[in-house]
């Protein structure tokens, strides 16, 4: 083994090596601190208004264009179902927004609760995707370009709420379908989204998501015993662009209180930070853990065990 | 196979025959034997029609998948988006190939060249591992044809599985490498050899960081699903730690297991430095398992009271855990340290195959058992199995066909030597 190897290979990967695999390092530190467009929209979501009409169901999937569903939109039989023993309703490729009915502990009134994508602040499926599918636009959706997905569901792995569903019966181009805030249609424009609009119990209000959290908050401060202090969404995996209050405790509603208050990807960071050390250390470490287990010893190879026997010959 | 002798053949292991003539290459595949001899001995062999009928059943459902979409083979499920491809394929196939890295590091870097019977199997383990890893994901994607796309096309930089991408395409290339010596000097391309030799140190160091950090990031990959893991297969700040870890007794058992069948059923082609070597090897390589086993088990516990997740203990996925850690972690560990003890070759060979069992456990747990803890629990369609053994039983059908020609097993006796 020459030492003309072993330098030219550090200096490799020193320059190479290290360029390429910190990038992401850097990158990813600086979505972190990312705290979302300042101006973004976002849309509250009142469930104590909601009487699980079904409404904004159809009307998403008019304004998507998805296919027509099996049941009608004003069945509600659908609030019975139960997929995989103890499963409600989730969204699928076929509906980027569903109702699901909640019964609770104190009350013989429901709860109905929307469930579509809830536009993350720092949406855990677009820091997950490896080819940047996903963008928070500057008008707080988030959306997703088909064209360079690869289709590893990683973001399905990723997102917190259970969002994202996949064309998996496409042969050719599967791809991720989800609630994209009628960015294209509306939200680019300045509009509200279809289902927002199409509510009668006015469920939804949208705005500008920091206006909106003034309001949510003073509604819970003026009817102090219909709300719960909690404004689901504001604190959640580091804000969401769609956020609730509600009159039940929000896990009587299905929802997960368990996420934590920072960004999903903050859990990925303790990672990401070893990235460069092992880059630059290791090279070092090991090439002289080898200069001190080799010294003394012919180089490179034990006389009587080498393969490179012939070389000698 | 074995009966090669029978019909007064000696297997392939120089580059001249025995009368001073060359071997062809026609002559090279077949082992030396005629194509009538060959496909006679094929045909008695019962493996082969093993691999036949599961070649015949499953080849049609893999191109089945092609036709008529993932979602014709699988639950098409939105909630547990990575089923066996990747819960086996990726996730278990990578760190049993972690073998490479470790004793390419163990011979090249510290210079233990008393290895070097065991390094080519070791690193042809890792490169065929990795392979086939590849492979079951062109099988899971939705658009394999894109496979190329966060190297080229379009960047995610921030995430995880962007590393794992670079590094594991990366690092193919690097096992590529290593093991290429052994087909040049099989072809009789000395250059080439000669070449790859001078690099090799380089190839070493940079086998060892791509692993470390990959076999790193596939754990990492679960911190995206904080809640969906359940607690005691998660843990924010060990993850990594933990999955890279356990891929160093993975990777040393599964040689150790390899190793074993081999000298057990291709006997004729181990040579006699390869065969009066193994025992004493299968004893340190089992000793390095055995420290990999204690550091992952404690680290395991600092996970646990870290995150203080005592309370998950006396839970139904508490006493799951409990047969984690009991049977395929601690058991491994006490036979293990029992053979060493004694030079006991046969319960090395034991422990390290429950080592295997262990982390295929342990993944399989991590990315499909205890994922989404609080929802349901899925067990993957039928012809997802079918696939992942039919996949499984290419990649031994291939891994036998390498051993039995290249030299991995034996050494090449050169020209020179003659
Ligand atoms: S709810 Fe899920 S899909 Fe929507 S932005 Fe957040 S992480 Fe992404
Ligand atoms: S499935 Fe597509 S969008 Fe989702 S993480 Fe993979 S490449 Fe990105
Ligand atoms: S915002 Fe648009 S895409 Fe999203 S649920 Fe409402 S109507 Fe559907």
């Amino acid at each position: 083994m020459s030492k003309i190897t072993r330098r030219k290979f550090l200096a490799a990967s020193a320059a190479g090596g290290t360029a390429i695999m910190m990038a992401p390092t850097k990158k990813a530190f600086a979505a972190g601190s990312f705290e979302g467009f300042p101006d973004g929209m976002g849309v509250l979501v009142d469930l104590t208004r909601c009487v699980g009409c079904r409404t904004c169901e159809a009307a998403c999937n008019k304004e998507q264009k998805l296919p027509e569903p099996a049941l009608p939109f004003d069945d509600y039989s659908v609030f019975d179902e139960i997929h995989h023993g103890n499963q409600k309703r989730r969204t699928t490729d076929k509906a980027y927004t569903i109702v699901n009915r909640y019964d609770l502990k104190d009350s013989d009134e429901p709860l109905y609760r929307k469930i579509q994508c809830n536009h993350c602040n720092e949406p855990a499926c677009l820091t997950s995707c490896f080819v940047n599918a996903y963008t928070k636009t500057p008008e707080g959706a988030v959306i997703y370009n088909s064209h360079v997905c690869v289709g590893c569901r990683n973001c399905m792995i990723a997102c917190p709420f259970h969002i994202p569903a996949y064309t998996y019966h496409s042969v050719l181009n599967p791809v991720i379908k989800k609630c994209i805030f009628c960015y294209d249609t509306r939200l680019k424009e300045g509009r509200p989204p279809a289902c927002v609009e199409s509510c009668p119990q006015q469920v939804m209000t949208f705005g500008k998501r920091k206006d909106l959290m003034v309001i949510a908050h003073e509604r819970i401060k003026k009817n102090p015993d219909k709300y719960i202090d909690h404004v689901y969404g504001e604190k959640e995996v580091g804000g969401t662009g769609w956020f609730y209050i509600s009159s039940a405790p929000f896990e009587e509603a299905g929802f997960d209180v368990h996420l934590p208050k920072k960004p999903i990807i903050d859990n990925v960071k303790d990672f990401l930070a070893i990235v460069p050390v092992v880059l630059t250390v290791w090279p070092a470490l090991f090439t002289g853990f080898h200069l001190l287990a080799t010294k003394g010893k012919s180089h490179g190879h034990g006389d009587d065990h080498s393969h490179d026997e012939q070389e000698g010959h | 196979m074995k009966k090669l002798e029978t019909f007064g053949i000696k297997p392939h292991d120089a580059s001249l025959k025995a009368d001073g003539e060359k071997w062809s290459i026609m002559e090279k595949l077949l082992l030396g034997l005629t194509l009538d001899q060959y496909i006679g001995q094929a045909i008695r062999n019962k493996l082969n029609w093993f691999f036949a009928i599961i070649f015949a059943i499953g080849i049609p459902v893999i191109i089945y998948r092609f036709i008529f979409s993932l979602g014709a083979v699988t639950h098409a499920s939105y909630d547990y988006p990575w089923g066996l491809f990747l819960g086996f394929g990726l996730f278990c196939m990578v760190p049993l190939s972690a073998s490479g890295f470790m004793l390419g590091t163990t011979v090249e870097v510290f210079g233990r060249h008393d290895f070097e019977p065991i390094e080519r199997l070791a690193l042809l383990n890792g490169l065929l591992g990795y392979f086939f890893a590849v492979v079951y994901l062109l099988v899971d994607l939705g658009q394999p044809w894109r496979l190329s796309y966060p190297m080229v096309y379009s960047f995610g930089p921030a995430a995880v599985l962007f590393l794992v991408g670079w590094h594991v395409a990366t690092y193919l290339s690097v096992q590529v490498a290593e093991v290429s010596t052994a087909f040049f000097e099989w072809i009789g391309f000395q250059r080439g050899y000669d070449f790859i030799r001078k690099g090799t140190i380089g190839l070493t160091v940079a086998g060892i960081i791509l692993s470390t950090l990959h076999q790193g990031a596939l754990g990492a990959l679960f911190l995206y699903a904080p809640g969906k893991v359940h607690p005691l297969w998660y843990s924010a700040p060990f993850q990594w730690i933990l999955f890279f870890i356990s891929s160093i007794p993975a990777g040393l058992c599964m040689v150790i297991c390899v190793s074993t069948i081999v000298i057990h059923t291709m006997k004729w082609r181990c040579d006699k430095r390869f065969i009066d070597n193994l025992d004493w090897i299968t004893i340190a390589l089992a000793k390095g398992s055995a420290m990999g086993l204690i550091t992952y088990l404690i680290m395991k516990f600092i996970a646990i009271a870290h995150d203080n997740e005592w309370a998950y203990f006396f839970t139904g996925w508490g006493a799951w855990w409990w047969f984690e850690i009991l049977g395929f972690v601690i058991l491994p560990l006490v036979i293990l340290s029992y053979g060493i003890h004694n030079k006991l070759v046969g319960l090395c060979r034991i422990g390290a195959f429950l080592t295997v069992l262990g982390i295929l456990l342990n993944r399989l747990n991590t990315a499909l058992i205890t994922f989404n803890w609080q929802l349901y629990q899925e067990i993957p369609h039928y012809l997802e199995f079918v696939i992942a053994i039919t996949i499984f039983a290419i990649y031994v059908a291939t891994y036998r066909f390498i051993l039995a020609r290249l030299p991995i097993l034996y050494k090449f006796r050169s020209q020179a030597e003659e």
